[in-house]
């Protein structure tokens, strides 16, 4: 299947500032990808770019197949803004019909019952916003974002308001889109977050990215360590291949080996070595 | 497009200051109908022998409907700015915009609705206070303005141009800029026919050459001032004088091309809100 997001040299200037500065980033049929970068690095605006909201200076992106900003484009996505705000007036269930109508979703009050319940507001269909918490309007947003199913899902900062357990609800939530096929570009600060629920990572530091791949391919070895009677031993240039050898020439030298750990980089680790900060 | 109509009709309602806003109507209304009984009680006895030909009816109705026309103008332009005056810049600002402008609905629909709304909200608010205003003045001295539906029209008209240049301003100026830069704008058109009338006063061709200029470039304030003209636009001889004179921007005629222009002006101030909304990074 064709990618649902393709972003190709991507660029885009505010007066003498550059933003983005040839960004490629590609969000295949189903993927979870995790885009991830300090402030400033360029992110909300590749978000942005896609959804239609900013014009890109360069470079061109498309969405489902269509030129990022068109109406066939806005049809495929579902966007939660990092800043956004409902009318204080409105209930739950007055936001999630008016996006229905916005977005011709045909889901009716069984789709609306089963998105409040999918973020974990079952119970807040008569609630008015200005009645709500913070991250209570956060899973209304995500709830929003998800009417009429769309098959690309953008969200911009998605848990910055929740409690741990409404993060790990939204977690869920992921898992959840991941099972139905839907696909994620998370844009999120929280790298552990990223790395438990995406299946691809993008790191963008001042407008470029930096580093791209699955966690595990950016997660490189740090070495082995092998608990002995003696203490653990450490072989900081050990590869896993080189664990058998390690493990044969501690028993010849009548060591008694109990754990042998291959030791990987957190994706933490790696966001500190790649992003200039 | 319904949807999003509907949207921003409950938005400009919700508002609390629209609840202010029908509190102060309803006292100036009172205010005004205990002030017409009084106009059209102590002019009665303010004609003289020899001065027939100033019905004092006519002079005391055509005033103060005259001065309702100027408070209703008033209170619908600040209404309609208010209800406009953060429609883009603002609400994307709260972050309001966002999730509606990324839907398939475009911000062409998106701008035409909030218009629509706040536009309508504030034409129909006209239309009623100018409607009750002719209501009291008749119950009050059994006058009726020589035109009744059109100068109320009309009035409304001039406050729905108001709300396109709130709208068309909201794209560029942050709510409270884009506000008072509107307000100054209404005032100086009225400023304008007020100089206009102190220039028809006075005989002066140049001073009434530069109101029938600021009438092509705030054609809001050609509208309020064919909307009185057609209070007493039967009315002759030296009440009709009189009545040119109001104490709030004259009457005079406006004629076919301007208001035309009007409603051309309502289209270019749009398209031109359009374009720029369209290009804006949000």
């Amino acid at each position: 299947m064709p990618p649902v997001l393709v972003a190709k040299g991507l660029e885009k200037r505010y007066g003498r500032v550059r933003a983005l500065a040839g960004v490629d980033v590609e969000v295949d049929a189903g993927q979870l990808v995790g885009l991830l970068g300090p402030n400033g690095a360029g992110k909300s605006t590749l978000v942005k770019i896609a959804c239609g909201l900013v014009r890109a200076s360069g470079g061109a992106v498309t969405v489902a197949g269509s030129p990022a900003g068109s109406t066939s484009a806005r049809r495929s996505l579902g966007y939660l803004a990092e800043l956004f705000r409902f009318p204080g007036w409105m209930d739950a269930d007055e936001v999630l019909t008016l996006h229905q109508r916005l977005a011709s979703s045909r889901g009716g009050a069984a789709e609306r019952v089963e998105l409040l319940e999918l973020v974990g507001l079952p119970d807040a269909r008569k609630t008015r916003v200005a009645a709500m918490s913070k991250g209570m309007q956060q899973r209304l947003g995500i709830a929003q974002a998800l009417v009429g199913s769309p098959p690309l899902l953008l969200l911009d900062e998605p848990t910055s308001a929740l409690d741990p357990s409404g993060r790990r609800i939204v977690r869920g939530l992921l898992e959840e889109l991941r099972r139905r096929g839907t696909s994620v570009l998370l844009n999120s600060h929280l790298l552990s977050e990223v790395e438990l629920v995406c299946d691809h990572v993008v790191i963008v530091d001042h407008g470029r990215v930096v580093a791209a791949g699955t966690p595990d391919e950016l997660r490189h070895q740090g070495g082995v360590e092998v608990e002995t009677r003696s203490g653990t031993r450490r072989f900081p240039d050990a590869r896993r291949a080189d664990v058998p050898r390690l493990v044969r020439e501690l028993v010849a030298a009548g060591e008694d080996v109990f754990e042998v750990r291959v030791v990987k980089s957190s994706l933490e680790d790696v966001y500190l070595e790649v992003v200039d900060e | 497009m319904t949807a999003i109509v509907l949207y921003g009709l409950r938005e400009s309602l919700r508002r609390k200051m629209f609840a202010v806003v029908l509190v102060l109507t309803a006292g100036f209304l009172a205010l005004y109908a205990w002030g017409t009984h009084a106009a059209f009680r102590d002019t009665r006895s303010f004609v003289g022998p020899g001065q027939e030909q100033l019905d004092p009816d006519v002079l005391a109705g055509a005033i103060v409907q005259g001065l309702a026309m100027f408070a209703t103008l008033f209170l619908g332009a600040v209404l309609s700015v208010f209800l406009t005056l953060n429609v883009v810049r603002g609400d994307a600002e709260a972050g309001l915009l966002q999730p509606l402008v990324v839907r398939p609905v475009g911000r062409a629909q998106l701008l035409l609705a909030r218009f629509v709304g706040g536009a309508g909200v504030a034409a129909v608010y006209v239309l009623a206070v100018y409607a009750a205003t002719v209501a009291i003045t008749r119950w009050a001295g059994g006058w009726t303005p020589d035109r009744v539906i059109s100068p109320g029209v009309e009035l409304a008209g001039a406050v729905i141009v108001v709300a396109a240049l709130a709208v068309a301003g909201s794209v560029f100026f942050a709510p409270i800029a884009n506000g008072i830069g509107t307000l100054m704008v209404f005032g100086a058109g009225l400023t304008a026919g007020l100089l206009g009338e102190i220039g028809h006063a006075i005989h002066s061709q140049k001073l009434e050459h530069i109101a029938r200029i600021a009438w092509w470039v705030f054609p809001f304030d050609a509208l309020y001032e064919d909307s009185l003209h057609r209070l007493t636009i039967d009315t002759t001889g030296f009440a009709e004088f009189v009545l040119t004179l109001g104490p709030f921007g004259g009457s005079h005629h406006a004629g076919a091309p301007m208001l035309a222009w009007a409603a051309a002006y309502l289209v270019i101030v749009g398209a031109a809100a359009l374009a720029a909304f369209s290009v804006r990074d949000l």
